[in-house]
């Protein structure tokens, strides 16, 4: 049994996919794709699909990662562009690689988030951020399943800046642009004119902190009050870098072990080279 | 001129709503074509939520006939909830498409799929929040035509000031002959305005348009007659029917949401109308004659729709699936090809009579083998004679005795309550057939762990059925009668816990009776309805009755009539109805004489395996009956590794 890890993103207006919606366009798209899925056993069978950590419904996503596990053995970047292909645009395939090591979820230390407030002067953006930085704690409350919970959304933060329009790259690979730019043109956001963009760093802790809890978190401590929901996208995924205070590529350890293996398979005569048909 | 987008405003109000991305589109198979190319645009609408509509197979089929042809666009659009609704017009956004977010009122033609008469208020609200006037008679060029359809159309009379045009029976060829009028008319500059338009379409034959006809009232509240008031315009509307399905293989791309929906499967339709001759059943009666697509055009269909959709449920669809003329190949032949796919079969019920062990068999080799649905409607033999249902006690007990011993452990019945001439004890009767159910049940299987669920609605009298003229039963006796079939159930001692009850109070079926068999007066009941609030009369937790009956008091009066003059009074023989004017092609005389061969509980058969009798549909509309068997058997498809 083969398995594969997948990169993915939540897109444009495709980030009102909740969890759920997303499983299911998956595994349709598994079915389309015909990808020689392994299943569990028991009554009703389900195709085998561990998913890590998935983003809140409404919050775009650069890095969702899942893992399938195949019967048949495929080269896991046909299998990427072929999976890419039957989902909608905006769910977007973004990389693969076969798994050679344990405990992808486990890996996945900490998020980049990109925040994108409209109608909010820089200035004052910075001020609630500095005053955020400056707070040892900050207490935020959110209501779940179970009633109002109160939290601390400061520890996990471990960065927090402004960062100006320009650097939020505005090309194609902008991950806040609309799946139709042509239609759906950004610039008619409401609030045009002034906007901050925040990137923050947080370490997934329990209880979860989420950029809403940090939103929360600025209200408390400076009054920042959007005119209009927060346009959040979840940039990166993985090992946190305790030095850098970066967040790392969650796939590394796996292409480490994938370079390793063939190295080794070079000097056979059977090579077991990925690469079947996908 | 390109149509702006309404997403970037619509965007900002989402993260405030339940279940954004049903707003969202973006739908595999979902087509966006570029406006200016095209010269004839039409929205489409089922009027309920997103759930309940995507799945839709009418508007479905469609949005694709439409956005197959060249120059021409189709548009989704749907019902918003009411918590989205008070955002969009809190910030001005207009009611949208879901495709490509444009507002519904740019487009040329609205049209709107009624299935059921519950959806009437939510039209109202979708043309508001469009900026559409409501009446027909206050729009100008800058608006759509507005087209209602589906099988509530029959009946258009109720909606007749809401809507400009109404279209009755199958909608392929119907939307490209008026995509070709719409196109003519545009081509030529618009001569004339939107009343030029209309009288073309009037004038096909095949379009309604409430307001090319007078209706005259008789003092007592009764309709005189209904006049054509323009020349050229039919004295009377045809439904309009599609002859060889296998030509129209609809839809080829179905839609897979991202949200989830009530149906999510690759949905076939494997036959169109219904020779049953079920009295009480508008569809079979409205949707005559029975053709049926053939077994390897259903196998192309479901073999493409499950690669363009990863689908894993396949749904046969028709009025009584298991008449298929070659309904046991079809099954057999599906179960064998996707044996190794986990891709299960499903029928939406099956006639008691209709049954057999082997295609029940097939249906869940595939998949899970959870309850069987039979629908004997009656309790009692006479009663099932009234509403030409023709299955015996007889019939169902073995049939059940067959599933259960088979492995079956649930089976579900469906019931009317309040059908022409039932007494209390016609529908106690319900309790005597599911205790035999259960009891002949835990014989064969040797078990005590079956169930027999037994599931009422009230009946409501539709058009164009024998049952137009009958008198619907009041709220308080439905609810009097389900009281004392549930305690009969429940006093059984022996075999009470082995039977589930699932009924509902008669009030909603008393609003749908009003708007069913309703006149032109009814749409000022609906219009104060919903400036009162009302939406989603369909959704138990929006309805109001209350409000239904405050409003139909306040306005009824006026015309010397009441809810109980539209729903509890029997109509004679000379009463000129409301919906006479639309021609379902079944002859009035002859469902009167169905009317009285049901109060002298006389059946009738199948015109599919006994001779004609003369309802009147294929004379009138130039059709006749298309079924099998062809013979044919399906080929397994070759699997390429």
């Amino acid at each position: 049994m083969q398995r594969i890890r997948l990169r993915y993103t939540k897109r444009g207006r495709l980030r009102f996919t909740s969890h759920r919606d997303f499983q299911r366009a998956f595994e349709r798209a598994l079915r389309r794709a015909e990808v020689p899925m392994a299943y569990s056993a028991g009554f009703t069978p389900h195709p085998k699909v561990s998913y890590a950590n998935a983003a809140p419904t409404g919050v775009a996503s650069e890095a969702e990662y899942l893992e399938i596990a195949l019967t048949e053995p495929r080269d896991p970047e046909k299998l990427r562009v072929l999976l890419d292909e039957s989902l909608p645009p905006g769910l977007d395939v973004i990389d693969a690689v076969e798994a050679h090591t344990s405990g992808l979820a486990d890996r996945l230390d900490a998020s980049v988030w990109q925040l994108r407030l409209d109608g909010v002067e820089p200035a004052e953006a910075q001020r609630a951020v500095d005053a955020f930085l400056a707070a040892e704690t900050v207490e935020v409350r959110r209501t779940t399943k179970n009633g109002v919970r109160t939290f601390d959304a400061r520890a996990a933060v471990t960065q927090l800046a402004l960062v100006p329009p320009e650097a939020s790259s505005q090309d194609a690979a902008d991950p806040l642009a609309p799946v139709e730019p042509s239609v759906e043109q950004s610039a008619d956001r409401p609030g045009r004119g002034s906007c901050a963009i925040l990137r923050l760093v947080v370490r997934h802790l329990t209880p979860a902190v989420r950029p809403d809890d940090v939103l929360s978190g600025l209200r408390a401590t400076a009054d920042l009050a959007p005119p209009v929901p927060a346009a959040v996208t979840r940039l990166a995924q993985g090992p946190l870098d305790e030095e850098t205070g970066t967040v790392t590529d969650p796939f590394a350890p796996d292409r480490d072990a994938a370079s390793a293996v063939l190295s080794t398979a070079a000097g056979q005569s059977v090579a077991t080279v990925p690469g079947g048909p996908a | 001129m390109p149509v702006e987008s309404v997403f970037p405003r619509l965007e900002a109000l989402l993260p405030h709503v339940q279940k954004p991305i049903q707003y969202v589109g973006g739908e595999l198979n979902s087509t966006v074509k570029d406006w200016d190319a095209c010269d004839v645009r039409w929205s489409l609408m089922y009027p309920d939520a997103y759930e309940v509509g995507l799945p839709n197979q009418g508007v479905m089929i469609l949005y694709e006939v439409l956005n197959e042809r060249e120059g021409v666009l189709a548009e989704r659009t749907y019902s918003v909830w009411p918590d989205l609704e008070a955002l969009m017009r809190e910030h001005g956004v207009p009611q949208f498409t879901v495709d490509a977010h444009r507002p519904v009122r740019a487009f040329d033609v609205f049209g709107v799929s009624f299935s059921t008469e519950l959806g009437y208020t939510n039209l109202l609200t979708a043309l508001d929040l469009s900026g559409i006037p409501l009446e027909a008679r206050d729009r100008t060029l800058d608006d759509p035509i507005v087209l209602a359809g589906g099988h509530a159309a029959f009946n258009p009379e109720p909606i007749a000031d809401f809507i400009d045009a109404a279209v009755i029976g199958d909608g392929e060829q119907a939307v490209l002959e008026i995509t070709d009028v719409v196109r003519g008319w545009k081509a030529e500059g618009r001569p004339g305005g939107r009343d030029e338009l209309l009288l073309r379409l009037a004038k096909t034959g095949g379009v309604y348009v409430p307001k090319f006809y007078d209706v005259e009232y008789l003092p007592d509240g009764r309709i005189a007659r209904v006049v054509p008031n323009a020349s050229g315009v039919p004295w009377r509307v045809s439904k309009h029917t599609v002859m060889d399905l296998d030509e129209w293989p609809y839809p080829k791309q179905p839609l897979v949401p991202l949200a989830e929906t009530v149906h999510e499967r690759m949905s076939v339709e494997i036959f169109r109308g219904c020779t049953r001759g079920c009295r009480f059943c508008q569809a079979g009666m409205i949707t005559r004659p029975v053709r049926e697509r053939t077994i390897t055009g259903i196998g192309e269909m479901v073999d493409k729709g499950l690669k363009a959709t990863g689908f894993e449920e396949v749904g046969l669809l028709s009025l009584s699936s298991a008449d298929h003329s070659e309904i046991g190949d079809i099954a057999k032949g599906l179960a064998d090809r996707y044996e190794d796919d986990k891709i299960g079969l499903s029928l939406p019920s099956t006639r008691v009579d209709a049954f057999n062990i082997d295609l029940a068999n097939e249906l869940t080799r595939n998949g899970r083998r959870s309850g069987l649905t039979f629908a004997p409607e009656g309790g009692s033999e006479r009663i099932r004679k009234v509403i030409n249902k023709m299955v015996s006690e007889e019939d169902l007990i073995r049939t059940v005795a067959t599933a259960y011993g088979n492995g079956w452990r649930q089976v579900k019945l469906y019931f009317m309550c309040g059908l022409p001439t039932e007494t209390d004890d016609d529908v106690l009767q319900i309790a005597d057939m599911a205790t035999k159910v259960i009891a002949k049940g835990r014989e064969v299987s040797n078990s005590n762990d079956i169930r027999c669920t037994v599931s009422i609605g009230g009946f409501v009298p539709k058009p164009h059925t024998p049952f137009q003229w009958a008198p619907q039963l009041s709220a308080e006796e439905t609810d009097a009668r389900l009281e004392k079939l549930r305690d009969k159930i429940r006093g059984d001692k022996k075999y009470g816990r082995s039977i589930g009850f699932r009924y509902h109070d008669g009030k909603p079926g008393i609003v749908e009776g009003l708007l069913s068999r309703g006149d032109r007066r009814i749409g000022a009941v609906i219009r104060a309805v919903y400036e009162d609030g009302g939406r989603f009369d369909g959704w138990r937790e929006h309805f109001s009755y209350d409000r239904w009956m405050e409003c139909a008091e306040k306005v009824l009066p006026r015309y010397g009539v009441d809810v109980d003059w539209y729903t509890t009074r029997e109509r004679t023989y000379e009463e000129v109805l409301p919906w006479d004017h639309l021609d379902s092609g079944l002859d009035k005389d002859w469902l009167w004489e169905d009317w009285q061969d049901a109060l002298d509980e006389t059946e009738v058969e199948d015109c599919r395996w006994t001779p004609c009798f003369d309802c009147g549909v294929c004379p009138q509309m130039d059709t006749h009956i298309q079924i099998g068997p062809t013979g044919k058997k399906l080929l397994p498809l070759t699997v390429v590794k």
